[in-house]
């Protein structure tokens, strides 16, 4: 579905972002993108959505060269951005605005969103709260339909109950058809959901895998004193104990605990990959 | 539903869809609710649901009409608890043993213990 290769792109000269880049992502999935803060997890979603231009390689969704922006391709794929603007409008008007791009909007559908995340349909758009547009915004991306969904830190300014409401539409939204990828630093608001992590660090994609794959060769457990030292490939103490990994060796079902993953990953790449070859 | 951050999400779901049949909230011949309706009922991944029905089915304690979905097994109850009783005598029974062990503690002595508690709870 999306097709990402030998990406490279720099926002100035010397200063590489991504160097030779791969990516594939099937449909069906919601993919969790992690990394550090200027690791490049938006800049890399706005290449998807065509917002930003490669200097050398391809990122193609659907076929489509994502740079062309072509009307098939824009038909199909929806990003909800960090930060946003909505014009001055009602809800109503807003929908009739923009709701012909996408031609498999669904009306129903975004009106129930909204009853679920209680948005009062009375208000103009620029009247209502951060967190408000921003489940506005969401709603209309899920209604619209796309085949590819593109989320960068949707979880952002939402509210408690939001958030499980957002786990709810998201749930429902899954199909076999559709590819979402979400951008979150709050892993642990959506841990349930994402079912394969990408993660992105010093100009590559240093990790991707199914949460499954991670789980049957990872051992994710608490344990109050570390035994086997050499067995460990990391580890985090708390009052609680200490968080490890261990490889699985006994066909184990671990839950998995992505933030413990990530700084496994982000420490020992090396270590962490070998046992996914 | 809260998860537990010590078992598998999907183990979790399969409990959580055992404890509806021994409660008799599904009953056999049941359709139970779609993967669908249970994702977004427990937020989590549908695919999670979808590991989960592919387990039980497993184990036989549903089964699947293709194209309208999953229903609760007729003998459902008597695998749930068969597979339960291997999984306690695998897993938690040693855990037990252990401290009763480490406590010396006496299986005679935990019988009247184990004879209130069933009087208090049970009956």
């Amino acid at each position: 579905m999306i097709s990402i290769q030998n990406l490279s792109f720099s926002y100035r000269k010397n200063k590489p972002l991504f160097e030779n880049l791969n990516l594939q992502l099937e449909a069906g999935h919601i993919y969790g993108l992690l990394g550090k803060n200027g690791a490049g997890k938006s800049s890399l979603l706005k290449h998807i959505a065509g917002l930003l231009f490669p200097n050398a390689g391809h990122c193609k969704v659907l076929g489509f060269e994502s740079r062309y922006r072509q009307p098939a391709f824009l038909q199909n794929i929806f990003m909800v951005p960090e930060e946003f603007y909505l014009p001055q409008v009602s809800i109503k008007s807003y929908v009739s605005t923009y709701a012909p791009f996408y031609p498999l909007f669904d009306k129903k559908a975004f009106y129930n969103y909204l009853e679920e995340f209680q948005i009062p349909m009375d208000q103009k758009l620029t009247e209502m709260s951060y967190g408000q547009k921003k489940k506005v915004l969401i709603s209309f991306a899920l209604a619209s339909n796309t085949k590819a969904l593109i989320l960068d830190e949707p979880t952002n300014g939402l509210d408690i109950p939001s958030k499980s409401q957002f786990r709810k539409v998201i749930a429902a939204a899954v199909s076999d058809e559709k590819c979402i990828m979400i951008s979150t630093h709050q892993v642990r608001d959506l841990d349930n959901l994402i079912d394969s992590i990408v993660i992105i660090d010093n100009h590559k994609i240093i990790f991707r895998q199914d949460v499954e794959t991670v789980t049957d060769r990872l051992l994710f457990s608490t344990v109050t004193n570390i035994a086997d030292t050499n067995k460990v490939l990391f580890s985090d103490s708390s009052i609680r104990g200490h968080a490890v990994i261990t490889p699985n060796e006994g066909a184990q079902h671990s839950k998995i605990d992505m933030e413990l993953l990530f700084n496994a990953v982000l420490d020992k790449p090396e270590r962490i990959t070998q046992i996914f070859n | 539903m809260e998860f537990k951050d010590t078992q598998a999400i999907y183990l979790q779901i399969a409990d959580y869809m055992c404890e509806q049949i021994l409660l008799d909230k599904w009953k056999p011949e049941d359709r139970i609710p779609s993967v669908r309706e249970l994702a977004v009922q427990l937020e989590v991944n549908p695919n999670t649901v979808m590991r989960t029905c592919e387990y039980l089915q497993h184990y036989e304690i549903i089964y699947n009409k293709r194209g309208i979905g999953y229903f609760v097994a007729a003998g459902a109850s008597k695998k749930i608890k068969q597979l339960k009783k291997e999984q306690f005598l695998a897993n938690e029974l040693p855990q037990f043993f252990r401290s009763i062990y480490l406590l010396d503690l006496e299986l005679d002595e935990l019988k009247t213990h184990y004879e209130k508690f069933k009087k208090s709870h049970f009956r």
